[in-house]
C-alpha cells in the first residue's frame, strides 16, 4: 500500500507541490540562517584561528580573545618560569587606524609577532617571504586588505606604503587570513614594531602565547598558568568557545537569527501542517472506503508517515541544496559570512522530521476517528 | 415474514445470519434506533436485496453485516464467523479477504488510474503490484474496460465507473458483495446496465450478494427481497413472492 500512498500524494499535484514548496523554503530559512550565524561565530574566531598557538595568557579578566586588557611585558618571564613551558612569546593584537596615500582610513587589525620566531605567522603567505617582516617599516597585509584597498581605488602589493598611527608601513608580502569580525584586514608586523604603530600606553603586550612541552597536555597546562596571580590561560579549543559563547551571550546575535529560525520553524508547521491536514481531509472518503475494504489502521498510519516523511526529505534535500548553492556563491566573496557544519543539516532534519510526524499525526487523528462505516453515508 | 422461511436453500448455503440485532445511535436524550430487534438472512448464490425508505435502516444493516459498525445487542454471522466474537482486527482482516464493496458513490480514489484501483483489495492482502495489477487488468477486461486501464475515475463516464467499482469488489473473489444503491448515481438504462453486470459476474453458488436499494426498477434482479421500515424487517420473501405483493 506504501506506493498506492505515493501514488495518491504525488499526483495530486497542487497540494504535493505547495507542501514541497512550503517544507523547502522551512529547510532553506533554517539552514541559510543557521549557518550565517555559525560562518558569523566563526569570525568572531578568526585571531584565534589565524595565530593557532595552543596555549593564550591574558590578564584575569578577559572573557574572550576580541577584547584584551593589556599585560606588563614581565609577565612573558612569569610564563617561562612555569613547569610544562616550552616556549612563551609575547604577541600584540590591536585595531589601529591606516591612512591611505588619497588620506581616506581604514581599520586594521594590527598583529605583533615575536621577532625571532614569527610565532602566529600567517597561515599562507601568497606574494613575497616571511622573513621581509625583518625589513624597516615591514608589514604583511592580508587578502581582506587587498581588496578593502581595492574598493577604494588603490592597489596593493609589495612595495606599497601607508600610514598606521602617522608612522609609515610597507607591503612586504601578502597573504591569506582569516576573516575578522569586523572585517578589517589583517596587518603583521613584528612585535617590537607593533608597539611603534600603536598609541603607546603604559602595558602594551595583549597576550602571552605558549607551547607546552612535549608531553604536556595544553589544557592542564593553561590550568598551571592560571593559578599564578593576575593570568588567566586558555587552551586553544577553549578560547575558541569562549569567545563563542561570550558573542552568545553577550550580543542580541542569537537571538536575532533564532528568531528566523523560528519563524521558518512556524512557516514549516503552518504550511505544511496545514496543507497535509487538507490533503488528509481530501481524502478522507477514500481512507475510509480503505478502512473499509480492509486497511488496518497501522498500513493506513505508515502510509500517511510515507507521504508526510517524502514531502519532508524532499523539501529538506531542496532546502539545504539551495542553502550549499547559496554557500558556494557567498565563499567566494565571503559576504555574508558562511559556515554549515554537518549539526546545521542534522538539526534542520530533526526539526524537519519533527514538522513532518505532527502533520503526519493531526491527519492520523482524522483517520483514527473515522468509522468506516461513513463509506455507507 | 419469516426470515427462516423454509423455502429457501439448505442450512449449508447460509452466508450471513442476523440474528435479533438492535442498533441505536445516540441522540442527546432521546437515542435513535436504527434497527430494533432485526433478524434477516442471505444465501450464497442469491442475490438479496435490503429495500425500503429512506432512513428506514437498510444501510445500517448492511453496515453491521459487514463490521464496520459495531451492534448493541443480537448476534451476526457471516459465513459461519461470529462477528460480535471476533476483535476489530479481526473483523477487518475478514473483511479484507471476504467481502467486496460497491458504494454508492463508487469511492474510487481520483488520483489513481482504474487498473491501480481495481488493484487495491489484493494488494490488502500482500499480493505483489505487478501481480495485482495483472489481476485487475483482466477482470477489468472482462467488464470491457480493457482499454480504460489507465484512465483515471474522473475520465470515465458514471457507467464506466460503476463497472470499476464492480471490478474492484469481485478482484479479490470475495464470498460477500455488498452493495450500497448502486444505481443511485446512474441514470436508469445505465443502472439497470450495471445490475445486470452485477447479477452476471458476481453472482455465484458460493458467493452472497447483497444490495440495499430503494429503486424499484431493480428489484426484478433480485432473488429475495427483505423490506424494511422504521428499523425493523416487516417483510423477507422470495423477489416473485414480493412483486405479486
Amino acid at each position: 500500500m506504501l506506493r498506492i500512498a505515493l501514488l495518491m500524494l504525488f499526483r495530486d499535484r497542487a497540494k504535493y507541490v505547495m507542501l514541497v514548496v512550503g517544507l523547502t523554503f522551512c529547510s532553506l530559512l533554517m539552514t541559510q540562517q543557521s549557518s550565517v550565524f555559525c560562518g558569523l561565530m566563526l569570525w568572531t574566531t578568526a585571531t584565534v584561528r589565524n595565530i593557532g598557538a595552543k596555549v593564550w595568557v591574558f590578564d584575569a579578566k578577559v572573557e574572550q580573545v576580541n577584547e584584551v586588557i593589556p599585560l606588563r611585558e614581565i609577565e612573558v618571564t612569569r610564563v617561562r618560569g612555569v613547569p610544562g613551558v616550552e616556549w612563551a612569546v609575547p604577541l600584540y593584537v590591536g585595531i589601529e587606524q591606516a591612512r591611505l596615500s588619497d588620506g581616506s582610513f581604514q581599520n586594521v587589525q594590527l598583529v605583533g609577532l615575536d621577532t625571532a620566531t614569527f610565532v602566529g605567522r600567517p597561515m599562507e603567505i601568497t606574494k613575497g617571504r616571511i622573513e621581509d617582516l625583518r625589513l624597516p617599516d615591514a608589514v604583511i597585509i592580508d587578502q581582506v586588505g587587498v581588496d578593502k584597498f581595492r574598493k577604494k581605488g588603490i592597489t596593493i602589493d609589495i612595495g606599497t606604503t601607508f600610514e598606521i598611527n602617522d608612522k609609515t608601513a610597507r607591503v612586504v608580502a601578502l597573504c591569506h587570513a582569516n576573516r575578522s569580525f569586523l572585517g578589517q584586514p589583517y596587518v603583521y608586523t613584528t612585535y617590537d614594531r607593533a608597539l611603534q604603530f600603536a598609541k603607546p600606553q603604559r602595558k602594551m603586550m595583549s597576550c602571552v602565547l605558549v607551547e607546552p612541552k612535549p608531553g604536556v597536555a595544553a589544557r592542564e597546562l593553561a590550568e598551571n598558568i592560571s593559578a599564578a596571580p593576575g593570568l588567566q590561560a586558555f587552551e586553544r579549543d577553549d578560547l575558541f568557545w569562549a569567545t563563542i559563547r561570550w558573542y552568545i551571550k553577550n550580543t542580541g546575535i542569537p537571538i536575532s537569527f533564532g528568531t528566523v529560525v523560528l519563524m521558518g520553524v512556524i512557516v514549516g508547521i503552518a504550511i505544511a501542517g496545514q496543507t497535509f491536514y487538507l490533503f488528509i481531509l481530501d481524502n478522507l472518503r477514500y481512507l475510509a472506503a480503505l478502512k473499509a475494504m480492509g486497511a488496518r489502521m497501522p498500513i493506513l498510519a505508515a502510509m500517511v508517515f510515507l507521504q508526510s516523511f517524502s514531502v519532508g526529505f524532499v523539501g529538506f534535500g531542496l532546502g539545504v541544496g539551495l542553502t550549499s548553492i547559496f554557500g558556494y556563491k557567498v565563499l567566494k566573496i565571503e559576504q555574508p559570512p558562511f559556515f554549515m557544519p554537518w549539526q546545521v543539516p542534522a538539526f534542520v532534519a530533526v526539526i524537519i522530521i519533527m514538522i513532518c510526524c505532527f502533520s503526519a499525526a493531526i491527519g492520523l487523528r482524522q483517520i483514527a476517528k473515522l468509522e468506516p462505516a461513513v463509506v455507507f453515508k | 415474514m419469516n426470515p427462516h422461511d423454509a423455502s429457501r436453500a439448505g442450512a449449508d448455503s447460509l452466508a450471513v445470519a442476523v440474528r435479533n440485532v438492535t442498533k441505536i445511535f445516540p441522540n442527546g436524550d432521546t437515542p435513535t434506533y436504527a434497527l430494533r430487534d432485526v433478524s434477516f438472512e442471505a444465501r450464497c448464490g442469491e442475490l438479496t436485496m435490503i429495500v425500503g425508505p429512506s432512513g428506514c435502516g437498510k444501510t445500517t444493516l448492511l453496515s453491521v453485516i459487514c463490521g464496520t459498525l459495531a451492534i448493541d445487542s443480537g448476534t451476526i454471522s457471516v459465513f459461519g464467523h461470529d462477528l460480535g466474537g471476533m476483535s476489530v482486527a479481526e473483523i477487518t482482516g475478514f473483511r479484507s479477504k471476504n467481502v467486496g464493496f460497491i458504494f454508492q458513490q463508487f469511492n474510487l480514489i481520483p488520483t489513481l488510474s482504474v487498473m491501480e484501483n481495481v488493484s487495491i483489495p489484493l494488494i490488502l492482502q500482500g499480493w505483489n503490484y505487478r501481480k495485482a495489477e495483472e489481476k485487475a487488468a483482466s477482470i477489468l477486461a472482462e467488464v470491457g474496460l480493457g482499454n480504460r486501464l489507465n484512465s483515471f475515475p474522473k475520465q470515465l463516464s458514471g457507467g464506466q465507473q460503476q463497472r470499476v467499482a464492480i471490478s474492484r469488489a469481485l478482484v479479490h473473489d470475495p464470498k460477500l458483495i455488498i452493495c450500497d444503491e448502486p444505481t443511485a448515481s446512474l441514470d436508469a438504462k445505465t443502472g439497470l446496465h450495471a445490475l445486470e453486470l452485477l447479477k452476471k459476474s458476481a453472482c455465484r453458488p458460493d458467493r452472497c450478494v447483497i444490495v440495499v436499494t430503494h429503486d424499484s426498477r431493480i428489484f426484478s434482479f433480485a432473488d429475495w427481497i427483505a423490506e424494511m421500515e422504521d428499523g425493523r424487517v416487516v417483510r423477507s420473501c422470495p423477489a416473485a413472492e414480493f412483486h405479486h405483493g
